[in-house]
């Protein structure tokens, strides 16, 4: 901001024009267009692969789950659908919505539209809790807890980083969570170079790459409890974000006490993403990506971008999820797929937005 | 001070009250100590000091933003602060800047609703602003993010507002149109504190000084018999001379510091004008 520039006159501009200068979706329509989409790429999820199921069927089969409905699919639709997939989607759902929405809300806790759940630590935390649970071998809940728990811990140690030194806590806890993750990216690159070459190392390392391959509805529960707990107190919080992401002193002149909502949200996003890595291993870019898609349709706003982020996350790692395991014979990781597209989406996004999505 | 100033009251129950603040950073070095202040309804008072006295912290101090090493601030009503201006790398337009100003009156988990909105709106017409209410913060002049800014803490329902420096980043145009708000903000019964590097425009708008001279002498008191030339000589450490000039709107008093010998020659005195300091 330049001290002396003159007062421009403003270009009478309503907020219809600059939503439209932008590409941005009218307002009211924003959230229910976003739901409708979800629900049709989770269908289309649910149609696609080797063995396609019509969607017209797939309708028929969910509502007959709950209501009464002439029976015209096959056992064989049945299986694949109700629990094959069904558990996969869903899955693909919490996590890709639970990693966005940890992103989008991280991203305005730190002010910065840089930041993803991978840099508060927690990610690499819970990958070398189940890691650890792996190398113990104490099975796919032992490494769901494993995951769990030292995602938590990992956030703890930031938060302790974040106390010491009379620095900008923000700074602090971003650089804590530097700290953090690389301390655990070396304790899983030792527990895979301990790990028995024959048995273990290659379930760790396709572990450490993502996948939803081995989706269960124990899975799912998994997931849903600490997603959508998370979910629902950072989109409790959605106003109070705004206020956080004009900074402390701001926030603190409004009545809106900084640490204490920063501390609260961050437990949130532990939340989130521990539960994410636990099931799915280590997906990376959702986080980043999704958050900066969503502000480009509904703008800075949390009230919007939030919910926004948590569906568009949800349906394109759906959609990511049924490519990796339609475009080959064999699967491809998930982590591998969502890198790959992901990183030059968001160059395009970059290079699209310029300064519309945050000021300089 | 300005001879139709209203001067309300100095008996009115101040707004907030400040007895023996002192502030310190460090443990071997006060900022300053032993402060009395008031802040009371409908008179401004001008917080002055060279850079880095700790004019700021007295300010964030009296605001609640920040606690005291020593000393106790008592607010009997509302208090907003107003921070210096700055660019947030998140952008919102000026209706949803305003509105964040209720947040204190909303649960934690809650959203504004009709009401706030109606206050929001309120505050953005009383300021003027009404017409850039749809405008990015982020794209607006400093002169409207600084009125935003007050329009924020107007909606906050406060009877007192702390200003930090509203006016230093701003072009001469600009500071007169925030410290022509402030006045009529002052005169419609509105506490207001603000710093300023400016004694001028101290002497224009505020009622009561404080001058932050060193840890252990601050001077406070009516701005008029404060702020002298021998006080502002000795706070800004340089020589300073007041002077009567009449403007196209009257007589006002202005501060001239002694910068050293001028490098341009002087202009021909055909109407007398504030000089910039």
């Amino acid at each position: 901001m330049t001290a002396s520039a003159p007062e421009a006159p403003a270009p009478a501009g309503r907020a219809g024009e600059a939503e439209r200068r932008a590409g941005r979706l009218p307002g009211r329509l924003r959230l229910p267009l976003l739901a409708v989409l979800t629900l049709l790429v989770a269908l289309a999820a649910l149609a696609l692969g080797r063995y396609v199921v019509p969607p017209n069927e797939i309708v028929r089969l969910l509502a007959g789950q709950f209501l009464r409905v002439d029976r015209t699919w096959t056992g064989n639709e049945e299986t694949v659908v109700l629990d094959v997939r069904l558990p996969r989607v869903l899955l693909s759902l919490l996590v890709g919505g639970g990693l966005a929405l940890a992103g989008a809300a991280l991203q305005g806790v730190f002010r910065n539209p840089l930041v993803s759940p991978d840099v508060i630590g927690v990610a690499s935390g819970a990958s070398f809790g189940g890691v650890l649970a792996m190398l113990l071998g104490i099975g796919s809940l032992g490494v769901v807890t494993g995951a769990f728990g030292f995602g938590l811990l990992a956030l703890a140690i930031v938060m302790c980083i974040g106390r010491l030194g009379s620095g900008s806590p923000v700074l602090m806890i971003v650089l804590g969570g530097t700290v953090t993750a690389a301390f655990f990216s070396a304790l899983v690159s030792f527990g895979k170079y301990v790990a028995d070459p024959e048995s273990q190392l290659p379930s760790i390392v396709f572990w450490l790459l993502g996948s939803l391959a081995t989706a269960t509805y124990a899975k799912v529960v998994t997931a849903a409890v600490p997603v959508l707990l998370g979910a629902a107190v950072v989109l409790a919080l959605r106003w109070r974000l705004n206020i956080l992401s004009l900074g402390d002193e701001d926030a603190t002149a409004l009545g809106v006490p900084p640490r204490l909502t920063r501390t609260v949200l961050l437990c949130a996003v532990a939340l989130m993403t521990a539960g994410s890595v636990a099931v799915a291993g280590l997906v990376g870019w959702v986080g980043l990506v999704v958050p900066h898609l969503a502000r480009l349709l509904t703008g800075s706003d949390h009230r919007v971008q939030l919910p926004a982020a948590f569906l568009i996350g949800g349906a394109s790692l759906t959609a990511i999820d049924t490519l990796s395991r339609t475009l080959t014979a064999s699967e491809m990781p998930l982590g591998i797929l969502t890198a790959i597209i992901g990183a030059p989406f968001f160059v395009v996004l970059l290079a699209r937005s310029r300064n519309r999505m945050w000021s300089t | 001070m300005n001879p139709d100033s209203r001067t309300p009251a100095a008996d009115h129950p101040p707004l907030v009250e400040a007895r023996g603040l002192g502030h310190r950073y460090t443990k071997d070095r006060w900022i300053f100590r032993g402060v009395d202040v008031e802040a009371r309804p409908g008179r401004v008072l001008g917080v002055l000091g060279p850079n880095g006295r700790g004019k700021s912290t007295l300010l964030r101090l009296l605001a609640g933003v920040a606690r005291p090493t020593e000393g106790t601030v008592t607010a009997h009503a509302p208090v907003a602060y107003v921070p210096q201006s700055h660019a947030s790398p998140f952008t919102y337009p000026v209706t949803d800047m305003v509105l964040m100003g209720r947040s204190r009156h909303l649960k934690a988990y809650a959203t504004p609703g009709r009401r706030d909105r109606e206050l929001a709106e309120a505050a953005l017409h009383r300021v003027g602003i009404a017409h850039i209410a749809h405008r990015s913060y982020a794209e607006l002049s400093g002169g409207e993010q600084q009125m935003t800014l007050i329009a924020r803490a107007l909606a906050a329902e406060c009877r007192l507002m702390v200003l930090d420096e509203p006016v230093s980043a701003l072009d001469l145009r600009n500071q007169a149109r925030v410290l022509t708000l402030l006045q009529e903000l002052a005169a419609d019964g509105l506490g207001i504190v603000l710093t300023t590097h400016h004694p001028d425009h101290a002497l224009h708008l505020a009622d009561d000084a404080v001058l932050v001279l060193g840890p252990d002498d601050v001077r406070t008191g009516p701005a008029a018999a404060l702020l002298d030339a021998e006080a502002l000589g000795e706070l800004y450490g340089l020589p300073v001379t007041t002077a009567q000039v009449t403007g196209p709107r009257g007589p006002r008093t202005t501060v001239v510091p002694d910068l050293g010998p001028a490098r341009t020659g002087l202009p021909r005195p055909a109407r007398s004008q504030e000089t910039p300091a």
